[in-house]
């Protein structure tokens, strides 16, 4: 392969029947002990953080966070600019008459909830993201038909292309691909 | 047994969500076909019908803009009318939407997939026919920006215990949440979309709109509780915007406005009608674009069943503001009430009562709730009469404490052409989004498909 082109190696990907298959095949891929690895498909498959040994997502704290950093300068800029920096008497209320500043308070905590959650799920997804090794494999693309595929990635320190694809072999992949590129 | 022979299913058993064998192939090549076929004659003439009514809504806002709020049929006591009649009804219609996606969501109605995306952009595309009044009734409308709270020459911030900034707050809000779950749930269609791509047109823009979703377990584990937290927190926001745009009228003391039945009532009604214009939105779609696979017959009639539900909600709450206008021994509560029912807008609660009561009604027949034409006529109806709920509400300027201040209310051809113009800019929306965006979220159909469970054939 790393003849005359200098190709890097991306990733091994393999296919597997269906989402059942998939997600037996992700438990003998980390009981392996590989960890750069992940499995595509087409939506979401229940069960398959547990097979893959994967932590808890913590889109919630991000979002918490900032939901709560919402309300709080939600708060704040109310009372700042209604009885500090513009008090302004109306209908005889005090300047700081917090209970008619709950509404705006509570949708700048949703708003900034809001905000967090796909922000923080773009992030730690690392999107947007132009361009990915997988990218190179006319058969990747089919994850987001109706197929069911794992890949190995090249920075997984067990990665050897070659013993990667052997290992697929034994636990039943199909359309097993080294996927390099330049 | 006889419920068996009645639904063709054993008691007990769920009807299948999605109909005609589909595999998830075939549910990928269904949906994004719509969006990457050519367009259709019947797309190009509804769309060229639907674009003239924006011209019409762009002309006579301009109008408005040149001449003033004098231009529609605005007086002393009624200072209000179309554009907050209107600004409600758009607000109201688009929390089925929300409710659809989020609410529905949360209690793991699985039926919901098959609807969500094209409810959610309707709430987006009548949030934006909504956001439109507030904006144009303004008459200075090139201070618009004062309402938020920005820095200006005059060092002024707006009054934030006032009704009225609240709702910009709840309704901005509320676009730019049911925008952010509207586009979280498109970015693994977009995908679909771009692996799909031919042209390198496509290539580009499905490439930058899909954000370069790789559907791995690693995103979509992400991705899950993202789309879970927004709609925990836009479940809320279905309750809170309607009641804090009901607070516009319950905060005053106008008699028939100053009331606490307002804000659930103004929220049961929107729910009401909002399942109306997706019903009505959901008949055409499927016929036109042949989605009965996806949109059965099942996911209509328990629509129908919200409606019915919702509907004699907002039955009640007719009732239930006549006889606490009665039984508060206030004469300017109970003459308001009267006066809605036999005064000078008599017509007009009528209209209300027949079809937003009387209407659902046909829901418990169960043949009824069943037939298309029945709930597509029947959907109409109620959105004309929620329509006339929101002006009946409005009219209550007509007649306040004073008889000497008395007017009658009558739109000009400039607020009737702010209305139509403003169904020509929602369905002009519509439509750009049902061919240029797939209509059914395919990655959710797909995932409650039987074989997408990995435990299904007892292989697991």
């Amino acid at each position: 392969m790393a003849t005359t082109t200098q190709k890097r190696v991306y990733s091994v990907l393999a296919e597997f029947a269906t989402s059942g298959e998939l997600l037996k095949a992700a438990e003998k891929v980390r009981d392996a002990g590989y960890r750069k690895f992940d499995c595509h498909s087409p939506f979401p498959i229940h069960g398959m953080d547990a097979a893959m040994g994967l932590p808890r997502s913590k889109v919630g704290y991000i979002a918490g966070i900032s939901g709560l950093c919402g309300g709080l300068f939600g708060m704040w800029m109310q009372w700042w600019t209604s009885s500090v920096d513009y008090p302004v008497v109306i209908s005889g209320k005090p300047y700081f008459s917090f209970q008619a500043f709950i509404i705006v308070t509570f949708g700048l905590t949703i708003l900034g909830a809001a905000l967090g959650a796909v922000v923080g799920m773009l992030f730690l997804n690392r999107l947007p993201q132009w361009f990915h090794g997988n990218f190179y494999s006319e058969n990747f693309k089919r994850f987001s038909d109706d197929a069911f595929i794992i890949s190995i990635e090249s920075d997984d320190p067990n990665f050897e292309p070659e013993r990667v694809r052997k290992f697929f072999e034994t636990i039943g992949g199909r359309n097993i691909e080294v996927v390099a590129g330049e | 047994m006889s419920v068996v022979e009645k639904t063709g299913l054993p008691p007990g058993a769920e009807a299948p969500l999605v109909t005609g064998g589909h595999t998830f192939a075939s549910i990928s090549n269904k949906i994004s076909e719509i969006v990457e076929r050519k367009t259709s004659m019947v797309w190009l003439l509804s769309f060229g019908a639907a674009f003239s009514f924006v011209l019409l809504l762009i002309g006579s806002i301009g109008y408005l803009f040149w001449e003033g709020t004098g231009i529609w049929g605005l007086n002393v006591p009624v200072g209000w009318g179309y554009d907050i009649v209107n600004f409600v009804f758009w607000v109201g219609i688009g929390h089925a939407g929300t409710l659809i996606s989020a609410v529905l969501f949360l209690f793991r109605q699985r039926w919901r997939t098959s609807i969500n995306r094209f409810s959610e952009s309707m709430t987006l595309f009548a949030v934006i026919c909504a956001l439109m009044f507030p904006a144009i009734h303004v008459g200075r409308v090139w201070v618009i920006y004062w309402v938020f709270p920005l820095p200006n020459q005059m060092g002024m911030w707006p009054n934030f215990r006032s009704p009225l900034l609240w709702d910009v707050f709840a309704v901005s809000i509320y676009f730019t949440c049911s925008f952010l779950f509207w586009y979280v749930g498109l970015i693994p269609d977009l995908a679909t979309l771009r692996d799909r791509a031919v042209t390198r047109v496509r290539k580009f823009v499905f490439g930058l709109l899909s954000f370069g979703w790789r559907g791995g377990n690693r995103q979509w584990k992400n991705y899950e509780l993202a789309y879970l937290i927004l709609a925990g927190i836009s479940t809320p926001l279905v309750l809170s915007v309607h009641s804090v745009v009901s607070t516009d009228f319950a905060t005053s003391v106008i008699p028939g406005w100053h009331t606490t039945i307002f804000p659930p009532y103004f929220v049961a009604g929107a729910i009401f009608s909002g399942f109306a214009m997706v019903m009505s939105l959901a008949v055409v779609a499927r016929k036109l674009l042949n989605l009965h696979d996806f949109i059965t017959v099942d996911h209509l009639e328990k629509m129908n069943k919200i409606m019915l539900v919702t509907g004699m909600m907002v039955g009640y709450a007719y009732a239930c503001e006549f006889f606490i206008a009665w039984y508060s021994g206030s004469i300017y509560e109970s003459f308001a009430f009267i006066n809605r029912a036999f005064g000078p807008y008599a017509w007009a609660y009528w209209i209300m009562v027949t079809c937003n009561v009387l209407v659902p009604q046909l829901f418990w027949v169960r043949k009824w709730r069943r037939t298309v034409a029945v709930m597509f006529v029947a959907s109409i109806l109620i959105n004309i009469g929620m329509w006339f709920e929101r002006f009946v509400i409005v009219m209550s300027l007509a007649r306040d404490y004073l008889p000497s201040s008395w007017d009658y209310y009558k739109p000009t051809i400039w607020d009737v052409a702010t209305l139509v113009g403003s169904f020509g800019l929602f369905f002009t929306l519509f439509l750009l989004f049902a061919r240029f965006v797939p209509m059914i979220a395919m990655s959710e159909v797909k995932a409650v498909l039987p074989q997408a469970d990995p435990h299904h054939g007892g292989t697991h």
